[in-house]
C-alpha cells in the first residue's frame, strides 16, 4: 500500500508539515502579542491531513481549504508571509486587509478557491470547477474538505449529491477531527464513520488514519488519479483529532483528558519522524537542515508581516463590482467547436433504460448479494483503540470489474421497496453497496 | 417578453461558448415556463444542465464554473426559491470579488411577482433582500425590449446580476424588437412619459399600471412623468434627481411590500440630493406588508393597481 514515494518526495512532506506547525506555533505567539487581529483557528495535530492531501495534486488541480487547512496551502505554493498577512489584517496580504485567516485565493496560479466561514458551501462551488474544468477540456482534478461538524450541513448534501449526479472530478476530504467546537461526532451524527454516507450518493468513499502522513497521501493520490479517469467523485474520511480549542479563545475543558493523551501519543510529526528514520530515508543532518530553512523562511516572512502596514482606509469603499479590472477568460484546452452548434445539439428526449421498475434491480440483486461484503465497519474514530489502516470499503470492488452494472444498481430508485419480503435486499447490502 | 428573454439566451450562447445553462428542468422540459424550450437541442447536455431540486448546489456550482471563465445562467424556477440558496447568493457569490478579488461572472434568473393567483410562494418580489447585499446586479426589466437587451448585458457582465422576470408580463407584453444585436445598459432608468407636474417611479409589472394610471391623470389635467428603473443596482440616482428637480413631486409605486421595499430607499436619495426641490411629501403605492395571499379577491386587495396610483397621485398633486 505504501505510496512510491521518492526521497526528495518523502522529504517534502516533513517540511511542509514542520511548516505548517512552526507557522501555527510563531502565531501563537503573535497572538499572545495581539499582532493578530481576528481569531486564531490552529491545525495542531491535522499537519498531515492538509499536507498529505494538497500533495497529491498537480499544479493544474484545483483546491478550496477550510480554516485548519493551512498546510494545504503552504503544499500549493503560497508563502508563509500570505498566511501571517492574512491574520494580522495587513495591506500585504493576499486580501489587501478585506478578509482575514485562510480566506484567500488565486483563480489564476495556483487556482485556489477562498473558503467562507459558513461550512459546507466550498463542496457544491467546487464541483462546479470540478465540472467547468471538465467541460473546458482541462483535465483537472478539484478537492476539498469539510469537517465532521460540516458534514451535517444542507450545502454538504447538496453538493455531494450534485458532484455524484454530475460525476465530477471532485475529492472531497472530511476531515473528521472528532469535534464540532464543543460537541463530539457522536451527538451530531448517528453513523460510526462518516464515509458511510458516501453510499447515500452512489459514490466511493475511503476510511484513513488521518496522522498518517504516507497513508493520506496515498489514499488522496490515489482517489485523485481515479478522479482524474473520470470515476469521481470519491469521498476520503480522515480521522484525526483537534489537538487545540476550536480557536484560540477556547480552552476545550471539554476534551477528556485520555482522550488528548491518546491522540498526542500518535502526532502525525513526531511519527513521520519516526518513519523515516526507521525507512533510512533521512538522518540528523538532513532533519536539522530543513528545520533550518524553516527558520529562515518563518524569521524572513515574519519580519515582511510585522513590518507591512495596515490598508488605507479608503480601500473599504473599493471593488465591491468588478469594473473592468479583472479580464475573464476561459482557458479552453478543447475545441470550442464541440460545443458549438450543431456539434453539440442532441435529441431532447429522455432516456430511462429500466422505467424505473423493480424487474431489473431484483436481478441485479441476484447477481452481486454474494459478491458483497462490509463496508467501513471497523471501529474507528471515535475513541477507536488503535490506529486505523486504510480501509477502502467494498463499494468500490464492483466498480472497477462492472461500471455498467454498479451503475444500474446505485441510480434505481427504492421508494418504500417491495412489499414481497422476499425481493427485500439482503442485510450486508446495505452497507456494502454503492 | 418571454420570447425576448428566450433569444437573448439563445443568441448568448450561440455567441460564445463559456455561455452555459443550469437550472431544474430547464432541458428537455424547456423550463417552467418554456423559457429555455430548444435550447437543450441546440446546445447539447453539457452546457444546459438539468440539475436536481438543490438551490444551494446550482447556485455554487454556477460560482464554481464562473470562477474558470464560464458564464453561467442559472435559473430558479419560481424566483421565491432563490431563498434556499440565500446563503450562497449573499455570502459566497456576492462577496467573492470584494473578498478576494474573485469576479462571479453569473446570472441568476427567474419568474417573480403576482397578479397571477400563485399564492405566497409563487408570487414573491424578494428584490430588496438583495438589494441589501452589496455586489449584486438587480435588473426587473418591464418590456420585451429591454428584456433582451438588459439580459445579454446581465451575462456579459463580470458581476453576479440577479435577473427578474416579472410573470405576469411574459405572454401579456407583446412588442416588436429588432432584428440586430442589441444590448441595454445596466444601471440606466428610462423616462417612459414626460411630465411636469410630479414623478411617478416604478419598476416591472407596476411600471405598466403606473403608465395607465399617467394617462388617466391627464385627462384630468395632471401632467404626470414616468420613470423605468429597470435597473435597482446600481441605482439611476442621476436620472431620478433630475425627474425630481423637475416636476418637484414623487410618488414611488412598487409591487414589492411596503417595509423595507424600495421606496424607502429612494425617498432617502431625494432626501439627500434634491430636499430643497421637493414640493410635497414623498409618496409611495406598494404592495401590503403581507405575504402574497392566493384568493384573487384577496391578491386584488394585496396588490397596487391604477385606481391606487391615481388616488395618491391626485392627493400628491394638490401640493
Amino acid at each position: 500500500m505504501s505510496a512510491k514515494l521518492t526521497r526528495e518526495q518523502h522529504l517534502e512532506l516533513y517540511y511542509y508539515m514542520q511548516l505548517n506547525r512552526q507557522l501555527e506555533d510563531r502565531m501563537v505567539r503573535l497572538f499572545r502579542q495581539n499582532k493578530i487581529v481576528g481569531g486564531l483557528y490552529s491545525s495542531l495535530g491535522q499537519e498531515a491531513v492538509s499536507v498529505g492531501t494538497a500533495y497529491a495534486l498537480e499544479p493544474r488541480d484545483w483546491l478550496a481549504p477550510m480554516i485548519r487547512n493551512i498546510g494545504a496551502l503552504l503544499v500549493k505554493g503560497f508563502p508563509p508571509r500570505d498566511i501571517f498577512t492574512q491574520h494580522m489584517a495587513k495591506y500585504t496580504s493576499p486580501t489587501l486587509g478585506k478578509d482575514g485567516t485562510s480566506h484567500f485565493g488565486d483563480l489564476k496560479t495556483r487556482h485556489t478557491v477562498s473558503p467562507i466561514s459558513m461550512l459546507g458551501d466550498l463542496i457544491p462551488v467546487m464541483t462546479g470547477v470540478a465540472m467547468a474544468g471538465r467541460y473546458l477540456g482541462q483535465k483537472i482534478v478539484a478537492l476539498t474538505w469539510i469537517g465532521d461538524g460540516g458534514s451535517s450541513t444542507g450545502a454538504f448534501h447538496e453538493g455531494l449529491n450534485l458532484a455524484a449526479a454530475q460525476r465530477a472530478p471532485l475529492v472531497l476530504i472530511l476531515e473528521n477531527n472528532q469535534w464540532a467546537y464543543s460537541t463530539p461526532v457522536s451527538r451530531q451524527v448517528p453513523v460510526k464513520n462518516l464515509a458511510d454516507r458516501a453510499v447515500a450518493y452512489g459514490i466511493r468513499a475511503m476510511v484513513v488514519d488521518g496522522n498518517d502522513v504516507v497513508r493520506v497521501y496515498t489514499a488522496a493520490k490515489e482517489a485523485v488519479d481515479e478522479c482524474r479517469a473520470s470515476r469521481g467523485p470519491i469521498l476520503i474520511e480522515v480521522k484525526t483529532h483537534r489537538m487545540k480549542g476550536h480557536a484560540q479563545h477556547d480552552p476545550a475543558e471539554y476534551v477528556p483528558k485520555e482522550m488528548v493523551d491518546y491522540w498526542k501519543a500518535r502526532d502525525p510529526i513526531s511519527r513521520y519522524e519516526k518513519y523515516l528514520i526507521e525507512n533510512k530515508i533521512w538522518d540528523a543532518k538532513a532533519k536539522s537542515e530543513l528545520d533550518a530553512r524553516i527558520e529562515r523562511l518563518l524569521d524572513e516572512d515574519q519580519k515582511f508581516s510585522e513590518e507591512s502596514p495596515m490598508p488605507p482606509p479608503e480601500l473599504a469603499e473599493q471593488g465591491v463590482y468588478c469594473d473592468g479590472c479583472h479580464t475573464i477568460k476561459a482557458d479552453w484546452q478543447r475545441p470550442k467547436k464541440e460545443l458549438t452548434p450543431p456539434n453539440c445539439s442532441v435529441e431532447a428526449a429522455w432516456q430511462v433504460p429500466d422505467f424505473g421498475g423493480l424487474e431489473a434491480e431484483v436481478a441485479n440483486l441476484k447477481q452481486v448479494s454474494s459478491t458483497s461484503a462490509s463496508s467501513t465497519g471497523k471501529p474507528g474514530g471515535n475513541g477507536a483503540k488503535t490506529p486505523r489502516p486504510v480501509v477502502k470499503p467494498a463499494l468500490q470492488g464492483g466498480a472497477k470489474a462492472k461500471p455498467e452494472q454498479q451503475e444500474t444498481g446505485a441510480r434505481v430508485p427504492f421508494g418504500r421497496g417491495p412489499k414481497d419480503k422476499s425481493l427485500r435486499r439482503p442485510a450486508e447490502r446495505k452497507q456494502g453497496r454503492r | 417578453m418571454l420570447e425576448a428573454i428566450r433569444q437573448a439566451i439563445f443568441e448568448e450562447m450561440d455567441r460564445d461558448p463559456a455561455v452555459v445553462a443550469i437550472g431544474e428542468d430547464i432541458g428537455v422540459y424547456g423550463g417552467a415556463f418554456k423559457v429555455t424550450e430548444g435550447l437543450l437541442a441546440r446546445f447539447g447536455h453539457e452546457r444546459v444542465i438539468d440539475a436536481p431540486i438543490a438551490e444551494t448546489a446550482i447556485v455554487g456550482a454556477a460560482c464554481g464554473m464562473s470562477y474558470l471563465g464560464l458564464r453561467p445562467v442559472v435559473e430558479m424556477q419560481f424566483i421565491d426559491f432563490i431563498a434556499c440558496c440565500f446563503n450562497q447568493v449573499t455570502n459566497f457569490v456576492a462577496k467573492s470579488h470584494y473578498r478576494w478579488g474573485a469576479p462571479v461572472p453569473m446570472v441568476l434568473r427567474g419568474p417573480s411577482g403576482g397578479g397571477v393567483h400563485g399564492g405566497p410562494f409563487h408570487s414573491a418580489n424578494p428584490e430588496m433582500y438583495f438589494m441589501h447585499t452589496p455586489g449584486l446586479k438587480i435588473v426587473y426589466p418591464s418590456t420585451a425590449y429591454d428584456a433582451k437587451g438588459l439580459l445579454k448585458s446581465a451575462i456579459r457582465d463580470n458581476n453576479p446580476v440577479l435577473f427578474f422576470e416579472h410573470k405576469f408580463l411574459y405572454r401579456r407584453i407583446k412588442e416588436e424588437i429588432p432584428e440586430g444585436e442589441y444590448t441595454v445598459p445596466i444601471g440606466k432608468a428610462i423616462v417612459r412619459r414626460e411630465g411636469k407636474d410630479l414623478t411617478i417611479l416604478s419598476y416591472a409589472a407596476m411600471a405598466h399600471t403606473s403608465l395607465e394610471a399617467a394617462e388617466q391623470l391627464a385627462k384630468e389635467g395632471i401632467d404626470a412623468e414616468m420613470i423605468d428603473l429597470r435597473t435597482l443596482a446600481p441605482l439611476d440616482r442621476d436620472t431620478i434627481l433630475a425627474s425630481v428637480k423637475k416636476t418637484n413631486k414623487l410618488l414611488i409605486v412598487h409591487e414589492d411590500t411596503r417595509t423595507g421595499g424600495i421606496a424607502g430607499e429612494i425617498a432617502a436619495v431625494v432626501c439627500e440630493g434634491a430636499f430643497e426641490d421637493l414640493d410635497g411629501p414623498i409618496a409611495r403605492v406598494t404592495g401590503l406588508d403581507t405575504p402574497v395571499p392566493y384568493s384573487p379577491p384577496l391578491e386584488h386587495r394585496f396588490l397596487p393597481n391604477t385606481e391606487k396610483i391615481v388616488a395618491a397621485a391626485r392627493e400628491l398633486a394638490q401640493y
